[in-house]
């Protein structure tokens, strides 16, 4: 594995082998000095030209978690130029010694040019409304820690389809391994085809709540309204968000998920998201081990000759 | 028959033009004039160009060309993008004027009349229609016309206000000149960078609807005949396009279309990439398109193939998909492409690249007539079963934005003659 | 060596570690991923059959702390499992093959985060020589020295010595 630009790069295999890989660092996440020497000497870079806290701190925590050394370059601080193309960008951090570039950008395709001009590998870690493999990743391991395999589970995408890089991924994520999809948004939120997406589409979110395993709320942005794509937040919280009532329509078991971060009132009621059967939380710390596990496969040495393990 | 005015015969050829085909030697004369066309002409004294194999036909014409100068030099001048032009053929070119500053007032389109009489290729200008290309005022087509310009367009960018359309037809008809349209509603298309479908679904790019295009092709089409003149559609880009131009031919309008290769030969699947070299306005889109589009060349629904040779700098074109700016170089790929993906008989190729975008250009007095006594000596000599592959660092362009690099194709011009002066010389630009 | 050989020696092993360590106090057994797993578990059943009380059993995989040079990571065979802290304690390290001594000094590093324990003593089943490191065992099954390009193969029904393939 080169690079994780993209879901689709993974394959049933691949996203199994990291969601059993995680499970290792589930466990070393857990311990007292939760820390391995896998990356000892090994430099993984933040490029964010989005800011993004949270995902930023997320990736930085796992690298270092693996004994590598972390280096930020972030438009909220600054230390990403305007002006300078990206591509001088990479040079410049490729010239200091990098292994890892991690690489958020608010346009679609970015990661793909990025791994085009370099000799590092290159995670996406969000390239415009396009894709956020690791997300989907650990929404895959959430899932499996609470309900198990996949395989059979029905699962609705509520919200902002058309604008949603944590939708294109996990739709690609959780119809490889298995799940059965539905998109429950207004038309104008959904992309403009359809063509060639494994799933179903519907309007009437109280018609599938009841049916699904797993309830998945995308964020609504204020900006929609502003877009003309909505009359108001108002009339999208009554007709597709997860309101009190709406929680009740889900099945005992069944789990609510959000990639964060939540507007609560609007795709989420207050109280909904503090529900004991909405695992935010624990999307969060998997994150962390989810992204241990795809730098452990990227950067990690192993043994050449394979079958000579015993030493 | 070769005497003291000739300086140069064409040997071994293989003539097509408008009138029809034959074997024969052309003598060109040291006027710039074809002087004899007939078999074997003695070519012992003055200089031959070996056209064994070839086809001689008429200059290529291109209807659609951005040299860049004044105001983006890093990308091309009228030099380099006239030797361009030579390379694949074309004796003239018609210049856009969506340059800084625009050209719309004689001042400006004199000083690219100007660069253009040391080019590679008689240039041509296409004045802007409205001030700037701000779609808000009329530009002086008069005095632009009294410079021999005949066709003009805002290109870049569609006329959006109606009445202001409706005005700019009214007014050309007055002066016997061409509206040419960049077909987009921006409405529509705003935020969009790629064909809005399948594909830009799957990736997450911002789309532009085929109803963009189509549109403003109704509107000026029903503008056209409320005020008569000419009109003309650049770049069609859409079975759809293409279907309401055959429909108004069909009532005998008075239009006229053009499509470019990248329009019949890339689709939107190339953006997958997320390569800007593949972004381009109108964007690349179907295969249904592609094939409405092939259709069009081979009835005569659309008259035209132009390159809409459009340059930019390495760096631009490496910008984030959605920030870099849209266009492809084709001049010298143009020729080469419709030999190779058409399907469609030499002598047709020929038609639509050189006789009648002249006529459409108004320039078919000196290119894409008939090879006879007399005639303009600008004349390409084709080597029709040559192949070669695209190398952007080959190209005479200043850029390399050619979304064809390492592409096979086959068909290519060996001489080109500009008002007898041999500018290419078996493939090789002369100066 | 065959099945029975093995049983007999892990019998002598489990005694050679109660009398080193006089008893069972404090005595915590982890297997190595993944040879040494099935070997530390009738290590600790022998363990439990001779002094009548139940020893900690737990397994380590040194996946993240090797020093191998390589083109692919070498991935955990299973996730790590230790019993509680191991501050104090005396940890009997048990794998089946001791070669180079590197898979051994991955498994000290590792166990530094679990705690500093009392001391760390290693049990192995099959000694085939070529030490890289100046790693020794406790407890040995038996001593079997081998040419480098030969493999030991160690599973339930004894221990076996091949060619390797190339």
């Amino acid at each position: 594995m080169r690079h994780l630009l993209s879901v689709a790069d993974l394959g049933a295999d691949g996203i199994e082998e990291i969601l059993r890989l995680t499970d290792s660092f589930v466990e070393v996440s857990e311990r007292p000095i939760p820390k391995v020497p896998a990356l000892r000497g090994k430099t993984v870079v933040s490029l964010f030209y989005e800011d993004s806290t949270r995902t930023r701190l997320s990736f930085e925590t796992a690298a270092k978690r693996l004994s590598a050394d972390t280096m930020t370059f972030s438009v909220s601080t600054s230390s990403v130029k305007k002006g300078e193309s990206i591509r001088d960008t990479v040079q410049t951090i490729e010239a200091m010694g990098v292994d890892a570039i991690v690489v958020r950008h608010q346009s679609a395709g970015v990661p793909w040019q990025i791994a085009g001009w370099s000799s590092s590998a290159v995670v996406n870690a969000g390239d415009g409304w396009h894709e956020h493999p690791t997300q989907a990743l650990l929404d895959c391991y959430t899932i499996q820690q609470r309900l198990g395999s996949l395989e059979g589970k029905s699962v609705a995408i509520v919200g902002d389809v058309k604008h949603s890089r944590v939708a294109r991924s996990d739709v690609l994520a959780f119809t490889t391994l298995g799940a059965e999809v539905t998109l429950v948004a207004p038309p104008t939120l959904l992309p403009p085809s359809l063509d060639g997406w494994p799933v179903a589409v519907s309007n009437e979110i109280d018609e599938v709540l009841p049916k699904v395993d797993v309830a998945y709320l995308l964020r609504m942005q204020n900006e929609r309204q502003t877009e003309a794509l909505l009359p108001s937040l108002r009339e999208y919280t009554a007709r597709f968000g997860l309101t009190r009532r709406r929680a009740h329509l889900l099945g005992p078991e069944a789990i609510v998920m959000h990639p964060g971060p939540m507007n609560r009132g609007v795709e989420i009621a207050a109280e909904v998201a503090d529900l004991p059967n909405a695992v935010i939380v624990d999307q969060v710390r998997n994150g962390v081990a989810v992204r241990m596990a795809v730098l452990f496969l990227l950067l990690g040495s192993g043994s050449q000759l394979e079958g000579l393990e015993h030493g | 028959m070769a005497d003291a005015a000739t300086a140069l015969v064409i040997k071994g050829g293989r003539l097509i033009d408008p009138t029809g085909e034959r074997a024969a030697d052309v003598a060109v004369g040291r006027d710039g004039r074809v002087r004899a066309v007939a078999d074997a002409i003695d070519a012992s004294g003055p200089d031959v160009l070996d056209a064994g194999g070839c086809i001689v036909a008429p200059g290529l014409v291109d209807l659609h060309t951005h040299l860049r100068e004044p105001g983006r030099e890093e990308a091309e001048t009228v030099e380099t993008g006239s030797r361009a032009a030579a390379l694949g053929g074309f004796t003239a070119v018609i210049a856009m004027p969506n340059t800084d500053p625009a050209l719309d007032s004689a001042a400006a389109v004199r000083e690219v009349l100007d660069l253009g009489k040391a080019a590679l290729c008689d240039v041509h200008v296409a004045g802007a229609i409205t001030v700037g290309r701000k779609g808000e005022q009329l530009a002086p087509m008069g005095e632009m016309a009294d410079l021999g310009v005949r066709i003009f367009t805002d290109d870049g960018s569609g006329v959006q206000d109606d009445r202001l359309m409706r005005r700019a037809l009214e007014y050309a008809s007055g002066l016997d000149v061409t509206l040419a349209q960049h077909c987009e509603v921006e409405s529509l298309s705003e935020g969009g960078h790629m064909h809005e479908g399948a594909w830009s679904s799957r990736l997450g790019v911002p789309g532009i609807p085929p109803e963009a295009e189509e549109l403003m092709v109704m509107r000026d089409l029903a503008l056209a005949r409320l005020a008569g003149g000419c009109m003309h559609f650049q770049h069609l880009s859409t079975a759809g396009s293409v279907a309401l131009v055959r429909q108004a031919k069909a009532k005998s309008m008075l239009v006229t279309a053009e499509a470019c290769p990248h329009h019949f030969t890339l689709t939107d699947a190339e953006v997958a990439s997320y390569d800007p070299l593949f972004k381009v306005n109108p964007p690349l889109r179907t295969a249904d398109d592609i094939l409405a589009i092939k259709a069009g060349l081979s009835d005569g629904t659309i008259d035209a193939i132009a390159t809409d040779h459009a340059p930019h700098t390495q760096e631009v074109k490496e910008a984030p998909f959605d920030e870099a700016p849209c266009g492809m170089l084709g001049l010298e790929t143009a020729l080469a492409l419709a030999l190779t993906e058409l399907g469609l008989p030499i002598e047709r190729v020929l038609a639509l690249m050189s006789w009648q975008p002249a006529l459409i250009a108004g320039i078919d007095d000196h290119h894409g007539g008939a090879i006879v006594e007399g005639a303009p000596a600008n004349l390409v000599v084709i080597d029709p079963e040559a192949t070669w592959v695209v190398d952007p660092f080959r190209l005479a362009s200043r850029s390399r934005n050619t979304p064809y690099a390492g592409r096979s194709l086959t068909g290519r011009v060996r001489h080109t003659l500009l008002w007898g002066e041999p500018v290419v010389v078996d493939g090789e630009a002369q100066r | 060596m065959t099945a029975e050989d093995m049983q007999r020696a892990v019998w002598r092993m489990a005694h050679e570690i109660i009398e080193h360590n006089h008893g069972l106090d404090d005595i915590v057994i982890i297997g190595l991923q993944t040879g040494g797993v099935p070997f530390a578990a009738k290590l600790a059943e022998a363990l439990q059959k001779i002094e009548n009380t139940s020893v900690p059993l737990g397994s380590l995989d040194v996946a993240f702390y090797r020093d191998d040079i390589g083109l692919r990571p070498v991935l955990p065979e299973a996730v790590t499992d230790i019993p509680g802290d191991l501050a104090g304690q005396i940890v009997v390290l048990v794998d089946d093959v001791l070669y180079t001594g590197r898979t051994i000094r991955a498994a000290l590093d590792a166990l530094v985060d679990f705690g500093r324990a009392r001391a760390v003593q290693l049990a192995v089943m099959v000694d085939r020589g070529h030490r890289e490191l100046p790693i020794r065992p406790d407890y040995i099954g038996k001593n079997l020295p081998t040419r480098r390009d030969e493999v030991v193969n160690v599973t339930d029904g004894g221990v076996d010595l091949g060619e390797m393939v190339k």
